[in-house]
């Protein structure tokens, strides 16, 4: 355990920020300190103790400190440890590919689509492939919507229609087709093994096939998704954690109006 | 029902039930004249049917796919193999293989007199009751003498897809203090119109449902519940497409707890309604005969439906569920009906709405271990937050008696649990259950006040509920989405076209054995 309730740490590191060199803030600038627990597949012994620590310093942990140890089940303990982070990295020089949009409240985005396309969008989503979640596209499209956010359901100038879960790629192109869809929404929730990769790769596959790719807004969304992997996988923008529908529905809106723009 | 403690009117309450129970016998009586492939793959394995051919395609479905296409479903698997017993002098499992061979059609063969083909069959349906018996029996036995945790007992999942890491998991969380381990099932597996076979290693997000899975995990536990001195359960998931043959699986491999609800099938996984109706008819009779605790699946409306708004359609369905599982001859203490901790944290005294309707359930269904689930809606990857919610929801349920309480884990979003959160979550249901342990018997609820009226307006809005229902049949009211949401029509979903009207010579001779042993 630390040494009582007062640190007595000695403090001699350099306690200016420097965004070029950005590692953990506990309560003082670049004292590095980060919080972890972990399992290791050994009996709660000493010698469990010193392998933590010396795990930690391999994971680039200075002082590293088990201020916690329990025994799961025979053969396995639990710790909580504290350390000191050796590592740094220049914050200067990160760079993010983010949705490019201005994110509008649904009274704007049905205002911008009345403006500047003359029409309601079409949005079909789904929880795509085995997947039987439904949380994810049910808080982006039912009209309740989630945590305050109303979903696509209840925009006057969207046509929303939410296929549910464990939708088939095969049958939701069809669907796509049949509603004459201008954009698609697919969420995944189960990611093991990454289910989701696959899944995700061959929609984009069948829709290339098709010829549908570049007539229509293809976005997914998930806990486990980000933006720039949704670019990667060949979609038009991802949407990951504390995203909402005022989010989606204000990508999709304003990038239909490019496209309208784009081929004037 | 002594004093209420919620001012309930048990007045309303009886006529909300026989209103739930005039919804169910409608509901039954389509029920009586139908079966299903699962109903009739389900009794293939219940005269001891098993296996796989060469392209693994398990035995039952081939028996039943016979007789499926030449159109003579009705008359029932049991009709057709009772008689070819009698024609081939094979046993079940011996004309199973040769159906697997292209070497016999049993819808071909010389038809025997009907009482002759049901005294061929009885054999092996009073071997498969005496085996099932003797599982009860042991399940006792072992209750007597090593013993069971305290309820609500403490239900955790392992979900690795490896069977055999899944054991690991399973006796680590019984070392624990687990009472219960459910081994969920593998994505997609409720739409698979088959069960799989053998010891399986690979499963997304869980581990599939297979007879051999069923017998390593029951082993596995059997011992640890030595090792700690108490019965630990098992429980898997009787719905989809294969309800009745989970049913009977489990049944056969002495699991305790099973997952158990159509309309969470019609609602959630979109099988159709028909289908999986029919389907929880026969899967219910086999639970109750097995002594094993069905959970219902109410909680899942919570996950789409707002709790506060929607608690009233919770209530109503568990009183349908009710009455439908006591139509198959269930008995009340088997009877773990769903309801979820899932009130919005923001909301201003929602724990009091939640002590409420906690406390409302516990009173309607008196004698029903009920399964309480944890929050999952609004945990958002902030563990240390997480583990307050779970707190929460672990002191409604001591406070309020309820019988199956799943835990809540930190990692809800975020990841399959580790062994650590199980740890962890177990470590806080246990500390809250002893520190609050009588809480229920102490504390009294203000007259009129903001518990009591909510408890009130919920029973309310579910009597009238029910009442719409009633004037419209269930089918009816799934179709205009009055359970989460969400609209189901009666011909729509999945598995239609494994459905069919009884012929002349059905024969289900287990229906009246095994629900007559539970009246």
């Amino acid at each position: 355990m630390s040494g009582g309730l007062y640190s007595m740490d000695q403090r001699n590191f350099d306690q200016t920020l420097d965004l070029k060199k950005v590692k953990p803030y506990g309560d003082t600038m670049n004292d590095g300190k980060t919080q972890l627990s972990f399992t290791l597949p050994v009996p709660c012994n000493d010698e469990a103790i010193e392998a933590a620590k010396q795990l930690m310093k391999k994971m680039g942990f200075e002082n590293p400190q088990v201020v916690y140890y329990k025994e799961l089940t025979e053969g396995f303990t639990f710790f909580n440890c504290y350390g000191s982070c050796t590592h740094m990295v220049d914050y200067t020089a990160i760079n993010v590919p983010k949705v490019e949009s201005t994110v509008m409240d649904m009274k704007e985005t049905d205002e911008f689509i009345k403006e500047n396309i003359g029409r309601k969008i079409v949005v079909v989503g789904a929880s795509t492939g085995t997947d039987a979640h439904t949380v994810g596209i049910d808080a982006i499209m039912n009209m309740k919507g989630y945590a305050g956010h109303y979903g696509l359901e209840r925009y006057e100038m969207i046509d929303a229609y939410n296929l549910g879960s464990q939708v088939p790629n095969e049958e939701f192109i069809a669907k796509a087709i049949e509603l004459n869809a201008d954009a698609l929404l697919i969420s995944q929730t189960v990611t093991q093994k990454d289910v989701h990769i696959k899944n995700l790769t061959e929609l984009v596959e069948m829709l290339e096939a098709e010829g549908l790719r570049d007539k229509i807004i293809l976005a997914c969304g998930g806990p486990r998704i980000s933006h720039e992997l949704a670019k990667e996988l060949g979609y038009d923008a991802g949407f990951g954690m504390n995203t909402y529908a005022d989010d989606v529905a204000s990508f999709i809106a304003q990038e239909m109006s490019k496209r309208v723009e784009n081929s004037k | 029902m002594k004093n209420s403690k919620l001012g309930l009117d048990f007045k309303k309450v009886e006529a909300a039930k026989r209103i739930s129970g005039s919804i169910a016998a409608e509901v039954q009586k389509f029920v009586d004249n139908y079966t299903t492939v699962a109903v009739e793959r389900t009794l293939c394995r219940l005269i001891g049917i098993d296996g796989v051919d060469s392209n693994d395609v398990p035995l039952p479905n081939i028996v039943v796919d016979q007789i499926h296409s030449a159109g003579v479903l009705g008359q029932g698997v049991l009709f057709y193999l009772g008689n070819a017993i009698i024609e081939t002098g094979l046993n079940p499992q011996q004309i199973a293989e040769k159906i697997s061979k292209n070497e016999i059609d049993i819808t071909k063969q010389k038809i025997n007199p009907v009482l002759q083909i049901h005294k061929a069959i009885e054999p092996y349906v009073h071997a498969c009751i005496e085996r099932i018996k003797s599982n009860v029996e042991k399940r006792n036995g072992y209750l007597n003498n090593l013993g069971e945790g305290s309820k609500p007992y403490l239900y955790v999942i392992v979900a690795t897809g490896n069977i055999y890491e899944d054991v690991i998991q399973a006796q680590a969380a019984a070392r624990q203090g687990a009472d219960i381990i459910a081994v969920i099932r593998t994505t997609g597996q409720s739409l698979l119109d088959y069960v799989p076979y053998g010891a399986t290693t690979e499963g997304f997000g869980g581990t599939y449902a297979t007879q051999e899975n069923f017998r390593i995990m029951r082993k596995a536990l059997d011992e640890v519940g030595e090792e700690v001195g108490r019965y630990i359960r098992l429980c898997n998931y009787c719905s989809g497409l294969c309800m009745p043959e989970i049913a009977a699986i489990g049944a056969l491999e002495r699991l305790d707890v099973m997952l158990n609800d159509a309309l969470y099938g019609i609602l959630f996984r979109d099988i159709n309604p028909q289908r999986t109706i029919v389907d929880q008819y026969f899967s219910r009779i086999i639970n109750g005969f097995a002594g094993v605790i069905i959970n219902t699946g109410e909680d899942n409306y919570l996950t789409t439906a707002d709790a506060f708004e929607q608690a009233h359609t919770v209530l109503a369905s568990d009183l349908i569920n009710e009455q439908l599982a006591l139509f198959a001859g269930m008995p009340e203490e088997q009877m773990g009906l769903g309801h979820a901790f899932e009130m919005n944290p923001e909301l201003e005294n929602g724990f009091l709405y939640e002590l409420a309707q906690a406390q409302m359930t516990r009173e309607i269904f008196p004698k029903a271990p009920l399964k309480y689930m944890p929050p999952t809606k609004f945990m958002t990857g902030n563990i240390f937050k997480g583990q307050i919610q779970n707190a929460l929801f672990n002191e409604i349920s001591i406070w309020t008696g309820q019988g199956i309480q799943l835990l809540g884990m930190i990692t809800e979003a975020v990841h399959t649990p580790f062994m650590s959160d199980r740890y962890l979550a177990i470590e806080n249901a246990k500390y809250i259950f002893n520190n609050l342990k009588n809480i229920g018997d102490e504390v009294e609820f203000k007259e009129n006040g903001i518990i009591q009226k909510r408890a009130k307006t919920v029973l309310d809005d579910t009597y009238d509920l029910l009442s719409e229902i009633e004037k419209e049949g269930l089918f009816e009211a799934l179709e205009k989405g009055i359970f989460a949401d969400i609209k189901r029509s009666k011909t729509g979903g999945k598995g239609l076209d494994g459905v069919t009207a009884k012929s002349e010579n059905y024969y289900n001779p287990f229906i009246l054995l095994m629900k007559g042993e539970n009246k």
